[in-house]
């Protein structure tokens, strides 16, 4: 069983939910990562998701842009990536994580030497925004024959056939996008979400995170009562952004403790 | 867009895309999921009305009768004599209305954004050429329209961003990146992807997710459609080159589209070496040998650093400020139908001072590129020969970069 299907497995058992907190690898330094990594994980965090910067993030709003335009400036590339992943795995040998990001970084290292490194290093997932599965059969099929999983976005817009289609190509967990927009766009519709979100279970078994629109512990608190897991991006990057050297630790911590206890229904 | 001379598609030899627009292994659609049924609506919609008579009439009347096409193709006499070799041939794309090839595509996406019942376009702009055909034709069929403009270039081009205003379209200055044309790109996405019941997003060049290189394509190839009737007329044969130049793509393939399979024909495209291929600030992929990878929803030929981040291009001319290149381009020049050059912004330059005094024209500093490697070819071809420049723009628009330049205050 892979980090990811133990982890939702286990929180089934107990009746809980998983929260997967976002932060962009290299923001606001690349010195802050791994330790950034291990906080998430102490303060709450099931599975987290590692975002590759990239220079033309085009599903992504400001606040996450500005995230990648902050890690470029110290050099993070997927190499640099993947080392704070190895070096995180030292230390953590249980969260998964998967990592987020667009397919030119992936096809820039070629496909098949990402996929050893990201096995080499500890890598569990990857969610590559714009290869949709038509264009990265080989890529999935590759993932998975090295243990990790291959994550998809679904959105409002995606039709029956649609989610069809992907839902027999994703593994680990699938991401539903709250909102017809980009990452930390407007608020979401808690309600339309829950329809589409039963619509989606009724065609598979693979747990359904959300996540693009969740701002704050009371949007997590009502997601978390229909989703298996509550995906926490823009939020996150705010707080790092509006942070300093001296409290980011701090004040990271504090905004997961709040989720987690709405999640958990505290 | 019928072809006199090739009545139908299927009688052609070349034929690409495929369904998922791919151009071998360029092209295709990379894209975020939230985009995906936009995409495939449009696809859906655009193959319904792309060989429709009463959609193909209506946009041959607008071409008529708003854009003052056919445009002429006009022999060059003198700057032939100059330059000395082949006869040099001008396909006076910088007679349409606005003022270069961009609009033929906007009317045609603007006639499908109405068709879809969609009324509010957006549109991304470098120069702000496209940008001005959109807002022209918005006003035209009275849709709401939004033009993203990087912050780089709403300062760089002053005068069409006022023009765009004046034709009631709204300009958003982009701030994030590198505030060009990618930019504005990648916001015009966003905004598409969250208003996606009332928006259409109008490309203006041979690039992003399939249909749209096609689509593009096909809008633009009454530049080669006219052209290869008006050769005939005019010297009774086809000419033995045909010069473009080429930033995303768009006025090359529309004139190269109708002659892929048409021998004998030389097919040139122009990139922009800016300050010199060897100095690395130029925005020529396909000369370049830049790594192929994936950026606004194709895959092609892109300029990028070791970790697949997109690097800053260099042009003095915005429209061929971009890193990537359209998908049927990096096709093209790897089946070796179309070959791909590169001239520095000093070369360009110099080509359009000599236009200008030789015969009255003043192109824009995207043409001059096209023009320059024309200038070049034809010293070294018999005076028989023909090139055919596709003069895809005029210059106004570059007065100012140029009285700079110059050292003059307008």
């Amino acid at each position: 069983m892979s980090r990811i299907q133990t982890v939702f497995s286990s929180l089934k058992a107990n009746n809980r939910k998983a929260l997967i907190p976002y932060i962009t690898a290299g923001d606001p330094h690349p010195k802050h990562t791994v330790n950034l990594l291990h906080t998430l994980v102490a303060s709450g965090a099931d599975i987290i998701e590692l975002g590759i910067p990239f220079s033309d993030p085009m599903a992504d709003g400001p606040v996450i842009q500005r995230a990648s335009e902050r890690a470029l400036k110290h050099k993070v590339g997927l190499s640099k990536v993947l080392e704070m992943v190895s070096e995180f795995r030292q230390k953590d040998i249980k969260t998964p994580i998967v990592l987020m990001g667009y397919a030119n970084p992936i096809e820039a290292m070629g496909r098949q030497k990402f996929t050893q490194a990201a096995k080499a290093a500890g890598v569990d997932g990857v969610l590559t925004v714009d290869y949709p599965p038509e264009e990265c059969k080989d890529f999935i099929a590759d993932l998975q024959a090295n243990g990790m999983d291959s994550i998809f976005l679904l959105s409002p817009t995606s039709d029956a056939a649609r989610v069809n289609l992907i839902v027999n190509q994703a593994s680990g967990f699938l991401y539903y996008v709250s909102l017809k927009g980009v990452t930390g766009a407007a608020n979401m519709d808690v309600q339309e979400v829950k329809t589409r979100v039963a619509e989606i279970r009724s065609k598979t078994n693979l747990p359904i995170g959300v996540g693009f629109g969740v701002k704050d512990a009371a949007t997590a608190k009502k997601v978390a009562t229909f989703a298996d897991a509550v995906v926490v991006g823009s939020r996150m990057v705010t707080t790092i952004e509006e942070s300093n050297e001296d409290n980011l630790i701090a004040n990271i911590s504090a905004l997961m403790h709040e989720l987690r206890a709405a999640i958990d229904g505290k | 867009m019928q072809d006199p001379n090739n009545q139908t598609n299927d009688k052609k030899v070349y034929n690409m895309p495929d369904e998922r627009g791919h151009f071998g292994q360029f092209g295709g659609i990379f894209v975020a999921e939230t985009l995906v049924e936009a995409l495939e609506e449009l696809r859906v919609m655009y193959e319904k009305y792309r060989h429709d008579p009463v959609f193909l009439a209506e946009f041959a009347y607008d071409l008529k009768h708003f854009v003052g096409r056919p445009s002429p193709i006009y022999h060059a006499e003198r700057w032939s004599r100059k330059v000395g070799g082949a006869q040099i041939y001008l396909k006076r794309e910088d007679l349409n209305h606005t003022g270069a090839h961009k609009v033929n595509n906007t009317i045609g996406q603007a006639l499908l954004a109405k068709r879809m019942g969609k009324p509010r376009v957006i549109a991304e702009t470098g120069a702000g050429q496209h940008g001005v055909a959109t807002a022209t034709i918005a006003a035209r069929l009275g849709l709401e329209c939004v033009v993203y403009m990087g912050s780089e270039d709403v300062k760089r081009q002053a005068p069409n961003v006022f023009r765009m205003k004046l034709l009631g379209a709204t300009v958003v200055p982009v701030e994030s990146g590198s505030k060009t044309l990618k930019d504005a790109l990648n916001e015009a996405m966003r905004d598409w992807v969250t208003n996606i019941e009332n928006t259409f997003y109008i490309i203006g060049t041979v690039a992003g997710p399939h249909p749209y290189p096609m689509m593009v394509r096909d809008f633009q190839s009454v530049i080669g459609i006219e052209a290869k009737v008006q050769m005939v007329e005019m010297v009774g044969r086809q000419p033995d080159a045909i010069v473009a130049c080429v930033g995303g793509g768009s006025n090359a393939m529309g004139i190269f589209y109708p002659y892929i399979d048409v021998p004998n024909v030389r097919l040139i495209g122009v990139e922009a070496a800016g300050h010199g291929m060897e100095t690395g600030m130029h925005a020529a992929p396909l000369t370049a040998n830049s790594p192929i990878g994936v950026l606004h929803g194709n895959r092609t030929y892109l300029m990028q650093d070791a970790d697949g981040n997109i690097i800053e291009t260099h042009s003095i001319s915005a429209g061929l400020d971009y890193p990537g290149v359209g998908p049927e381009h990096a096709w093209l020049k790897d089946i070796k139908r179309a070959e791909y050059v590169a001239i520095t912004d000093d070369e360009a330059m110099t080509a359009f001072h000599s236009l200008c005094r030789t015969e009255g024209i003043i192109p824009a500093l995207e043409s001059s590129h096209a023009l320059a490697y024309a200038e070049k070819m034809a010293k070294t071809m018999r005076n028989d020969e023909i090139i055919l420049v596709n003069l895809s723009g005029r210059g106004d628009k570059d007065i100012n970069t140029v009285a700079k330049l110059a050292n003059i205050t307008l």
